[in-house]
C-alpha cells in the first residue's frame, strides 16, 4: 500500500480500478526508413484509412453537430495535400511515422500562426496526428479510456476535448498529475460531484488496473490498499451517500443563517440544485444562450430561457449574471478584436457597455421574466472595476425594471473600494477564481502558474475581508460564487470575513452545510483572522485545520 | 482557365464545417480547383489547405479552375461561399 498526496477537489471518497489515459506518444525518431518508400507509403495508406474509419464510427455514434465536426476531422486525415506532403517526405527517406508527424506539424504551425481563435483546430490536428501515429505503431492512441466498468481515471491532465468525450457516469474519481483547483478538470469534477485529486506528479507511477482509494477531502490516494482499508472506504462512501440526502437551510452552530445557493449554467441544473437543498441560485450564468450563436438571441427567446430557471425557485432568490464574455469565452458579436491579454481586455461589463443594445435586451428580457415568475430576481454585472461602472449598471438595470441590481467583484480595484461601490448598488458577489487570478497576476488557464491560483492566499482573503467589512457597515449582502465557496473550511473563513451567502455547484452543498454547522460566528471570525495572518495559502489552510471549531 | 473573385459571406469564415462543405464540393466536381487568399494558393479540395488560409467573413478569395466543367465547378463553389452557413 502506498499513499500519494495531491490537491483534493471536493470531499468525496471513491474506490475502484484505475484506467489510465495514455500519455502523448514520443516524437518519432528522424532515422531513415529501412523498409523503403513503397512499403512506408502502404503503411500510411492503411493507418490513415483506419484512423478515418475510427473517427467516422464515432461521428455516427455522436450524430448532430458533434457528428459533423468529427466528419470534418475524418476529411482532414484523408486530405490530399497532407498525403502529398507525407509521400514527398517518405521519398526523401523518412519513416511513415516521422513523415506523418512532420506533415501534420506543418499545418499545426500554420494554424498557430493564425492566432488564438484557431486553437480548437490546432488541438484537433494534434489529436489526429497522435491517432494516426498510434495506428502506425499499433498502440492505443492517447485518448479517454472506454470501459464498461466504473473506473478511476488517471491522466496527465484533461483537456476540454477529452472531457467532452468522457462518459462521466462511469468515472468514479479523477486523478491528474498536473492542474490546480481552478483548472478545467477540477471545475468539471466539482460540477459533477466527482471526487478528484489534481496536481499530483506521482500519478504518473500508478499502474493501469491497480485498485486505488481516492479521498478528495485530504487530497490523498492509496494505491493497492488492504482489504480493511477498502472496507473502511466503502463504509465512508455509504455514510456520505445517506448524509448527502439531509437538507435544510445553511446555518452556523449558533444559528447564524448562511444561505447556501447553487451555481447554474442553464435550466438543466435546476432539478439537481433543488434536490441538493439549494436555497436559491447565487450565480446563474447566461453565456449558454449566447455562446453557440453568431448574434445575440431575441428578447423573447431570452425571456423563455430565464423563465425556465426562475420557475424552479418560486419565492427564492435567483442571482442572474449579465453576459460575461471575453477572455476564456470570446463572443464575436461583442468583441472580435484580437487582444494580447484577453483577461485584461474588453470583457465583462466593459464589453457590455460598449455594446449597450445587447445589455439592454438582456436586462429587458430578464425584467419581463421577473414579472412573470415568483422567484426573487437579482441581477449583477460581471468584472466591475470602478464605482462609475457600478453606477452605470445599477442605474440601467433599475431603469429597465429590475428590482435588485448589484455587481460582481473580481477585480482587486473594486475590492479595495468596496465601500464606495456598495454605496451605489444593492449587493456584491465575489468571484474568487478571477479575484485570485488578478490578485496573484497568474493566468488561471496557464498550467505553469497553477500553484498561484489558490483562493486560500491571505492576499486574496484580505481583499474578501475588505468587501465583507464594507457590506457589514452598509448592511448590504455580500455573496461568494467562486469555487472557494465549495471548499468547506474556506467557506467558514469566508463567513468569518463578513460574507453572508455562499453559492457553489450543487454537489458541494451538503459538505459545506455540514462544516458550517460545526462553527459559531465567533469561531469563524477567529478562523478568518488566523488565515489572514498566514504568509501563504498553505499556511492559511494549516492554521485553520489546526483549530477546533465550536 | 476560369477565375472568380468571391467575397466570403459565412459569418464564421471558412474554419470548420463550412470549410468541410466547400472542400467536399470541390472534390466532387472532379475539376482541379485552387483557392487563393493573399499570396497563398491551395488545392480547393484540401480541407487542411483551406483552413490554413484563415479565411474570415468578408475576405476576398480567388478561385481558379481549368478544363472541362471548370465554369460549372466555379458556379457551385461561388454560390457556396456567398451563403452564410452560420446564420
Amino acid at each position: 500500500m502506498t499513499t500519494l498526496t495531491g490537491i483534493g477537489v471536493g470531499r468525496g471518497v471513491a474506490v475502484g480500478p484505475v484506467r489510465r489515459m495514455a500519455d502523448p506518444l514520443p516524437e518519432p525518431p528522424t532515422t531513415s526508413s529501412t523498409l523503403g518508400p513503397d512499403a512506408e507509403k502502404e503503411r500510411v495508406t492503411h493507418a490513415l484509412a483506419a484512423t478515418a474509419e475510427d473517427i467516422l464510427a464515432r461521428a455516427g455514434k455522436a450524430g448532430g453537430k458533434a457528428g459533423e465536426v468529427l466528419e470534418a476531422q475524418a476529411m482532414m486525415v484523408d486530405d490530399p495535400t497532407l498525403r502529398t506532403d507525407i509521400d514527398t517526405r517518405i521519398d526523401k527517406g523518412a519513416t511513415a511515422e516521422r513523415a506523418v508527424y512532420d506533415a501534420f506539424a506543418v499545418f499545426i504551425e500554420m494554424l498557430k500562426g493564425l492566432g488564438e481563435y484557431m486553437q480548437g483546430r490546432v488541438s484537433d490536428l494534434e489529436d489526429l496526428s497522435q491517432r494516426s501515429i498510434a495506428k502506425l505503431l499499433g498502440v492505443a492512441p492517447p485518448a479517454v479510456p472506454d470501459s464498461d466498468e466504473p473506473f478511476v481515471l488517471v491522466a496527465r491532465d484533461l483537456a476540454p476535448a477529452d472531457t467532452a468525450l468522457l462518459d462521466i457516469t462511469r468515472v468514479l474519481a479523477i486523478i491528474t498529475a498536473e492542474g490546480s483547483k481552478s483548472t478545467h478538470t477540477a471545475i468539471l469534477a466539482g460540477e459533477k460531484g466527482i471526487p478528484a485529486v489534481v496536481g499530483m506528479p506521482d500519478a504518473a507511477g500508478i499502474a493501469d488496473g491497480a485498485t486505488v482509494i481516492v479521498d478528495a477531502g485530504t487530497g490523498q490516494v492509496e494505491v493497492d490498499p488492504s482489504a480493511d482499508a477498502v472496507a473502511a472506504a466503502e463504509k465512508r462512501i455509504a455514510e456520505r451517500a445517506t448524509r448527502a440526502q439531509t437538507s435544510g437551510p445553511g446555518a452556523l452552530a449558533d444559528g447564524t443563517a448562511v444561505p447556501l445557493l447553487a451555481n447554474l449554467g442553464s435550466a438543466k441544473g435546476v432539478e439537481a440544485a433543488v434536490e441538493a437543498g439549494a436555497e436559491g441560485v447565487g450565480l446563474f450564468r447566461t453565456e449558454f444562450l449566447f455562446l453557440d450563436s453568431t448574434s445575440a438571441p431575441t428578447v423573447e427567446a431570452q425571456k423563455a430561457a430565464y423563465s425556465a430557471v426562475l420557475a424552479g425557485f418560486p419565492g427564492k432568490k435567483v442571482v442572474v449574471r449579465a453576459l460575461d464574455a471575453g477572455a476564456d469565452k470570446p463572443l464575436a458579436f461583442l468583441n472580435d478584436a484580437e487582444e494580447e491579454n484577453p483577461a485584461l481586455g474588453l470583457r465583462g461589463i466593459r464589453s457590455l457597455r460598449a455594446s449597450e443594445p445587447i445589455l439592454r435586451d438582456q436586462l429587458t428580457a430578464l425584467a419581463q421574466a421577473q414579472n412573470e415568475n415568483e422567484a426573487d430576481v437579482w441581477v449583477m454585472a460581471p468584472m466591475i472595476a470602478t464605482v462609475d461602472e457600478t453606477r452605470y449598471f445599477t442605474g440601467l438595470a433599475k431603469e429597465l425594471g429590475l428590482k435588485t441590481a448589484g455587481v460582481m467583484i473580481e477585480v482587486p480595484a473594486a475590492a479595495l473600494l468596496a465601500d464606495r461601490i456598495l454605496a451605489v448598488t444593492d449587493f456584491a458577489s465575489i468571484g474568487t477564481n478571477d479575484l485570485t487570478q488578478y490578485t496573484m497576476a497568474a493566468d488561471r488557464m496557464l498550467g505553469s502558474v497553477a500553484s498561484f491560483q489558490d483562493p486560500w492566499h491571505p492576499a486574496v482573503l484580505k481583499l474578501v475581508g475588505e468587501i465583507g467589512t464594507a457590506g457589514t457597515a452598509l448592511s448590504k449582502p455580500v455573496g461568494v460564487c467562486g469555487e472557494a465557496a465549495a471548499d468547506p473550511k474556506l467557506a467558514v473563513v469566508l463567513v468569518g470575513l463578513g460574507v453572508t451567502t455562499l453559492s457553489m455547484s450543487a454537489p458541494a452543498i451538503a459538505d459545506v452545510r455540514d462544516e458550517l454547522a460545526r462553527w459559531t460566528l465567533a469561531g469563524a471570525r477567529d478562523a478568518a483572522q488566523k488565515a489572514l495572518a498566514a504568509e501563504d495559502a498553505a499556511g492559511a489552510r494549516a492554521a485553520v485545520d489546526a483549530l477546533d471549531p465550536a | 482557365m476560369s477565375e472568380r473573385t468571391v467575397v466570403v459571406a459565412s459569418s464564421h469564415g471558412l474554419h470548420a464545417r463550412p470549410a468541410a462543405l466547400f472542400t467536399q464540393t470541390a472534390a466532387k466536381s472532379g475539376v482541379a480547383v485552387t483557392i487563393k487568399k493573399g499570396d497563398r494558393t491551395v488545392d480547393a479540395s484540401s480541407i487542411l489547405g483551406v483552413i490554413s488560409l484563415g479565411i474570415d467573413h468578408d475576405d476576398e478569395v480567388l478561385l481558379t479552375a481549368e478544363g472541362e466543367g471548370a465554369e460549372e465547378a466555379l458556379d457551385a463553389l461561388e454560390a457556396l461561399l456567398q451563403t452564410d452557413h452560420d446564420a
